[in-house]
């Protein structure tokens, strides 16, 4: 097992490594001077001269490129160039306010996704399964932006019963939840429908009705343990995109997470706080999928001793 | 049901492409003496803040959507089966172009969006771009999969030993067999880039107004909600019925056409998903 680990800790080292790679090079391609196009036309050549020296944007790119390298190393990701502030320290509160959302999100679209997709496939052929389909389906249809819009309209503007921004109560939870896990809980749903309907036909399943055993002992003994595998593995792979994918949810609930400072980076072209921000997404994303393996390995012992 | 999305992206399409002749107002017209009117006889969907006619905005967006969608995933097909191909086919080169294909998929396909319109500059020639870029890996890591199994079969085989070229096998041989996955994977790719290009409008990063646009037209809706629901109601519900329309379509086409696209694409997300 401990080789396991080893290996896929340090699997994911290249594709760190590359990853922070493409995001410094990625950001070379701006046909602008970022400060330039920060400072606006007016500057003078001085200030944006100033700026540039500041910012360590005179030096050549490959300078550039292993002074970054050197700086990640210390956990530097650099200044923001709209508030002059570390952008360790920018991202630190929101990154928190992210998780938490994502952490939410993720429960509850996986509670109700596993729900759904075990009634559809028990109820396979029948109305509970085309209902659970249709649901599912709708589920990965409806933007979420419309969904998040339509929630505040009905719950905060008519009905005055949740408020529509901030992060200080479970009330604010409860909309900015719900429309980022929708998305989820449809994907979930499916996966589990899929997935139980494969084990459902084998034979050990056959043999635990034989015993005599009521169906959903079978199900959620049997059944529903050796379904739930992949759907552990969908479960952590939404979790990793939930980090990054609520930055709609954010901008429409207000919720101070990296998603919506993301948002306003790229607004005001604040290139170092926007490549901070996609390394920390990056990295939540390798780890989580890190996790996931190892979280497999540990549920599979196939897995364990290839 | 394949039949309900089939239809639904008819519709769509037919819409766009009919825009000129479909919409009974200009767009664009500013009537300030109309402005949050509900639907009527004189304007079927009522009016926003501004006076325009919210039909031919609706009729309009769809035509917006068509374009940004087609343009967006036509580009990232080339780029991403050709990349694809090429590495499924020559062993060489498949460890280095798939970890650098991992690289995109270490990001939500709206994270990947944003960041090249904060490179590139908002605007609709920007969308299509950024899109094309999201959907490539998509295409790279399914036309791989399928380039291996191909390359595999007998007749490929034969070509290699009758000494044909690889440019003469990979365009004769290889190609021609992943049309059918590919075609099913576009159909399922296509809802993610409508939603995507409306994501990045409602955030203020997208197409630009007064260009009609879903998710454009939704980005200030609230404030007028209490006045006039519709100008929230009706383009989020456009846009919910033709993604809609498009996932029915893709997993009625999947299930009849090729049951391994199940297995190879995985569990990638059809949209921003957030």
């Amino acid at each position: 097992m401990g080789a396991y680990i080893a290996r896929r800790v340090l699997g994911s080292i290249p594709v760190l490594l590359l990853v922070v790679t493409g995001v410094f090079f990625a950001f070379q391609l701006i046909p602008s001077d970022p400060a330039r196009a920060y400072l606006g036309p007016e500057a003078t050549l001085e200030t944006v001269e100033a700026l540039r020296k500041e910012l360590g944007l005179d030096k050549p790119m490959i300078v550039q490129y292993f002074n970054y390298l050197r700086r990640l190393t210390r956990g530097d990701l650099g200044k923001s160039i709209s508030t002059r502030r570390l952008v360790v320290t920018e991202l630190g509160s929101p990154f928190v306010n992210t998780i938490k959302l994502s952490i939410a999100s993720i429960v509850l679209a996986t509670v109700l996704g596993v729900l759904l997709g075990t009634i559809a496939a028990v109820r396979q052929g029948t109305l509970w399964d085309h209902v659970a389909s249709v649901i599912a389906l709708l589920g990965i249809s409806i933007p979420v932006f419309w969904l998040g819009l339509l929630m505040m309209y009905f719950f905060s503007v008519q009905l005055h019963v949740l408020p529509s921004a901030g992060d200080y109560t479970w009330k604010h939870y409860f909309m900015p939840t719900v429309a980022l896990a929708v998305f989820s809980l449809a994907f979930i749903a499916r996966m589990t429908r899929s997935s139980l309907l494969e084990v459902i036909r084998q034979d050990y399943v056959r043999t635990a009705r034989a015993k005599g055993l009521p169906e959903w002992a079978v199900v959620a003994y049997h059944a529903l343990r050796n379904a739930l595998l992949p759907v552990v593995i969908v479960v952590g792979l939404r979790f990793g995109y939930m980090l990054g994918g609520a930055v709609v949810t954010e901008q429409v609930f207000a919720w101070p997470g990296l998603g919506r400072l993301l948002v306003g980076a790229v607004g005001a072209r604040d290139i170092p706080l926007v490549q901070g921000i996609l390394l920390v997404f990056a990295a939540s994303f390798v780890l989580v999928n890190m996790t996931v393996d190892l979280l497999y390995g540990f549920l599979d012992p196939q897995i364990r001793y290839r | 049901m394949a039949a309900i999305g089939a239809v639904l992206v008819a519709l769509f399409v037919l819409t766009g492409l009919l825009a000129p002749l479909l919409a009974p107002y200009d767009p664009s017209l500013i009537n300030v003496q109309k402005t949050l009117q509900q639907p009527n006889r004189t304007h079927l969907l009522g009016t926003d803040n501004q006076g325009r006619d919210l039909l031919s905005r609706i009729i309009y967006g769809a035509r917006m959507s068509l374009l940004v969608s087609l343009a967006s995933v036509g580009f990232g097909a080339i780029v991403g089966i050709a990349y694809g191909t090429i590495a499924g086919y020559y062993p060489r080169l498949d460890g280095p172009l798939m970890r650098l294909n991992e690289v995109l998929l270490a990001f939500p396909g709206i994270i990947v969006a944003l960041t090249i319109v904060s490179i590139l500059g908002r605007g609709t020639e920007n969308v299509i771009v950024a899109i094309a870029i999201v959907q490539v890996p998509q295409y790279v890591r399914l036309a791989h999969g399928l380039t291996l199994s191909v390359k595999e079969r007998v007749f490929v085989e034969a070509a290699v030993a009758i000494g044909a070229a690889d440019r003469a096998i990979l365009s004769r041989h290889i190609l021609p067999n992943l049309l059918a996955p590919l075609i099913v994977q576009t159909s399922l790719l296509i809802p993610g880039a409508i939603m995507t290009a409306a994501t990045l409008s409602f955030l203020g990063l997208g197409v630009q107004p007064p260009t009609p646009e879903w998710g454009a037209m939704l980005q200030n809706s609230l404030q007028w909600a209490r006045l006039a629901p519709h100008v929230m109601i009706i383009p989020g519900f456009a846009l919910m019925l033709v993604v809609f329309g498009f996932n029915v379509l893709g997993d009625g086409l999947r299930d009849a056409l090729d049951p391994r696209l199940r297995r190879m694409s995985g569990p990638g997300a059809s949209g921003p998903g957030g």
